[in-house]
């Protein structure tokens, strides 16, 4: 079970990402933003940093880099992809994910531990959670404030795609209807906000408690084999 | 050569703090009562483009790359030297 990161310029968290696959029992390959295509990975991970400086808006040059249009075949075929932070806003930018993020409501960055639900539990990257929570997972961002048109957001609730929500009165940065993650229709593409690679290990001040995206991800891609020629 | 202006805002139902925030500090600065302060961006840019595709090159590019429509919304004009944001640097 191969979990592909993908390094773009300016990337911070890739080696924290390859690091949580292998910690859920799978590998983490590193993939360059240049790259034409995913070298056969099971699972695509666009990791948290600031991918270009964010110029002109955060996500926004990334989600032109050559590896996104196999990001997208990978995507459109079902093959499971994971935003997470800039990788979140990489996934909005390019389309993949409904929404932006905004700048945080209180203009501060936020750097601190937040408590999620884990409101949908049938994706790749949510299968592991088996029990209520609500899971501890640290945020830290600047441009963290999920929105979307209110009709975007009644759909997405209506149709159950709004996979992580922070807890009542811990949304740490003004995210619509508290909204800190969300996945695409078809539930293989998910993007966060919080970072569940810092969240692996319970001898680090993260915790554990996301541990669990990880194993359940290995588990997924076990159990139901890409049907797409490696 | 045409010199293009690109302006770009938040849309208007979307809160800037940005804004916001000049909004409360100037009249504490002595500069008076401001209202509906908004933050966006000024982008100036030179472009080779055939007489007729001017229009439709830079609806293009601000579309697809410049602006992100879900959150943004712009105007541009084509402008002179004079009229450039920085012509009296």
């Amino acid at each position: 079970m191969r979990v592909g990161v993908i390094t773009f310029p300016g990337s911070l968290d890739d080696h924290d990402a390859r690091v949580a696959a292998a910690a859920g029992g799978g590998e983490g390959v590193a993939l360059w933003h240049g790259d034409d295509d995913l070298s056969g990975v099971d699972a695509v991970v666009l990791p948290g940093g600031f991918s270009y400086g964010d110029y002109l808006r955060t996500g926004a040059i990334a989600q032109h880099a050559p590896i996104m249009a196999a990001v997208r075949d990978f995507a459109a075929d079902g093959g499971p992809v994971l935003g997470i932070c800039n990788g979140f806003q990489i996934l909005c930018e390019a389309g993949l994910l409904p929404g932006a993020l905004l700048r945080n409501i209180g203009l501060r960055f936020v750097s601190r531990p937040t408590f999620l639900t884990v409101e949908r539990r049938d994706t790749p990257f949510t299968r592991g959670f088996d029990h209520a929570g609500p899971f501890s997972v640290p945020v830290k961002s600047g441009e963290g404030c999920y929105h979307a048109d209110d009709a975007t957001l009644d759909a997405l609730e209506a149709d159950g795609r709004v996979v992580f929500r922070y807890v009542e009165a811990d949304n740490p940065n003004g995210s619509a209807r508290d909204i800190a993650g969300i996945c695409n229709a078809a539930g293989n593409v998910v993007g966060l906000m919080p970072h569940p690679e810092h969240a692996v290990d319970p001898a680090l001040a993260g915790g554990d408690d996301f541990l669990p995206m990880f194993t359940g991800l290995v588990g997924a891609v076990s159990a139901a084999p890409a049907t797409a020629p490696a | 050569m045409p010199r293009v202006a690109i302006d770009v805002l938040l849309k208007r139902e979307i809160l800037d703090p940005q804004g916001r925030a000049l909004e409360r500090a100037l009249p504490g600065l002595g500069h008076g009562e401001a209202a509906d302060v908004r933050i966006g961006k000024h982008i100036e840019l030179d472009l080779e483009v055939a007489e007729g595709e001017l229009e439709a090159t830079v609806e293009a590019m601000a579309d697809d790359f410049l602006t992100n429509p879900v959150i943004e919304t712009y105007t541009w004009r084509t402008i002179t030297t004079d009229e450039r944001a920085d012509a009296n640097s």
